[in-house]
């Protein structure tokens, strides 16, 4: 059966060339790079290698970049750390109802530990509203932190005005980046970025490596205590064979960057508008101007997600969807919500997050599946009946 | 994570749809919670003679949808009221315990459905 994977924004796979930068890594290079000897001197300049690859990918200067185990690790550490060294500052923190649980979570936990938190409500679109930040910041707010993409919806937040708000009133912005870099162009002094998370495995790399970037001298510290790695920023020996393949990504990411955007954008705005045509009672999610390219997320009415999603698998179609039964709880999920969703048509949201690999035959077999896939389960479904047709 | 089983009623399920000569209607569940299970029986002489389903949510809510019509069509409505999601999900090789509590209703819609038909029954 033939394989079509449209989940990128969940994982992607290692290019080939990353994946033999690393091997070296894993053999022979296998040094510790706080070792003195030759494989140290070799592992600490894979490292360095790395670190200006990765730096060049959001033109930041690769001092500034402090590598992590993967975005969550950074998310945490940009918040909890700079909440923590800037008690002084203000103890208050913003956020918006839509962030990865990386970032809610996390920020969630500083409000039980004492942190005053507020969380930003987003349109239709999904977007932060430049004006809902101006009216909720105030004096004390000491960092105000807003994804640059969304995963589930796709929408590209105005993250230049929010910045340049952030910094009007004195505080540090952090943006995840993690469904962006190596997609979108990202240039953190033009956009006024003070603290950027980035995950290899989204942008082609291995799983099990990312960064943090910090902008000079903003005041951020540890999560991991235990060494003087990364500039006695992030303790325990480094993933070398992850971090090389991660360099090595980036830069690949960054080469290809215009070319693949436009053919994601082309193949994504095909297989949306085959799927808006044929199917009906369908509604996109997210911003279509403002976009991650390749990233398509709609509901079906009537159907359930995880239902979707294994009928998509039967034909070797790998997808995913906000519904409660794929989120493990018994809510849809707080993106769909939050953009004001009712519940029951939340169940039935599918995102098909597209990758360089896709061809435009893949497209064309999911809008050839997807319609009798919906069809066949709107006939199943009791609410077919009373809320429409098909 | 799902069993063979499931799977299989989920992809093949048996008995969609409503009857024309339906006596007794079920359903339990809402749309806000992502699981709707609709039961229509036809019975003659205690016996079940017919029945059919409709279900909105995940592929546990469709197989045990299935599972329960496989299970009782045929069968007296004592038999039938001694069904219990439980019996549903056991037929089934099991069910991931997340969706035993939300998408396993399936034997409550049978049993709304018998008590219709009592109801009915009752008036006539």
């Amino acid at each position: 059966m033939r394989e079509i994977y449209m989940d990128h924004s969940a994982t992607t796979p290692v290019d080939r060339e990353a994946f033999e930068a690393m091997i070296p890594y894993y053999t022979n290079e296998y040094g510790n790079p706080s070792s003195v000897h030759a494989k140290g001197r070799a592992a600490r300049k894979a490292l360095e290698k790395a670190r200006d690859q990765v730096a060049a990918l959001i033109n930041a200067d690769s001092r500034e970049i402090f590598f992590t185990s993967g975005g969550t690790e950074a998310d945490n550490q940009a918040i909890i750390s700079y909440m923590l060294s800037n008690a002084a500052r203000g103890n208050h923190l913003i956020t918006s109802a839509i962030e990865h649980h990386a970032v809610l979570e996390t920020c969630e936990y500083l409000r039980k530990n004492g942190f005053e938190l507020t969380v930003l409500p987003v349109n239709s679109l999904g977007i932060v509203e430049p004006e809902v930040l101006r009216k909720a910041i105030r004096p004390e707010t000491a960092l105000v932190t807003i994804m640059h993409a969304n995963n589930e919806i796709g929408t590209v937040q105005p993250i230049e005005e929010l910045a340049a708000i952030t910094h009007e009133f004195g505080a540090v912005f952090h943006t995840d980046a993690v469904q962006t870099a190596g997609k979108l162009p990202i240039d953190v002094k033009r956009m006024g970025i003070d603290m950027l998370s980035i995950s290899s495995h989204k942008l082609h790399g291995p799983k099990g490596a990312g960064c943090l970037y910090l902008k000079k001298g903003t005041k951020a510290g540890n999560i991991l205590y235990g060494g003087p790695q990364e500039s006695k920023k992030r303790a325990g020996t480094e993933n070398i064979p992850g971090i090389v393949g991660f360099g090595q990504a980036a830069e690949l990411a960054a080469g290809r960057m215009t070319e693949t955007s436009e053919y994601l954008n082309r193949l994504a705005t095909k297989l949306r508008e085959g799927i808006m045509a044929d199917i009906p009672h369908t509604i996109p999610t997210g911003s279509l101007d403002n976009r991650v390219p390749g990233s398509v997320s709609v509901c079906f009415e009537f159907v359930e997600g995880e239902s979707i999603l294994l009928m998509l698998d039967s034909y070797g179609v790998m997808a995913s969807s906000g519904s409660a039964c794929t989120s493990g709880s018994l809510e849809p999920s707080h993106v769909l919500l939050a953009i004001g969703l009712p519940h029951e048509t939340a169940h039935g949201s599918l995102r098909l997050t597209l990758g360089k690999d896709n061809t435009e035959e893949d497209v064309d077999f999911v809008l050839e599946i997807l319609p009798k896939i919906i069809g066949n389960l709107r006939k199943m479904s009791p609410l077919s009946g009373k809320g429409g047709s098909n | 994570m799902y069993s063979q089983k499931v799977m299989e009623h989920f992809m093949n399920p048996r008995n969609v749809g409503s009857l024309d000569e339906a006596n007794g209607v079920g359903e339990v569940g809402n749309a806000v919670c992502g699981d709707i299970m609709h039961i229509e029986i036809e019975v003659e002489d205690n016996i079940i003679q017919d029945i059919k389903f409709k279900t909105f949510g995940c592929a546990a809510a469709i197989a045990t949808s299935s599972m329960v019509t496989e299970m009782v069509k045929g069968k007296t409505l004592e038999e039938a009221e001694r069904i219990t999601n439980r019996t549903v999900a056991e037929a089934l090789d099991g069910l991931p315990p997340i969706k035993m509590h939300c998408s396993n209703l399936a034997a409550d819609a049978l049993h709304e459905a018998i008590k219709d038909y009592m109801a009915r029954q009752e008036k006539s």
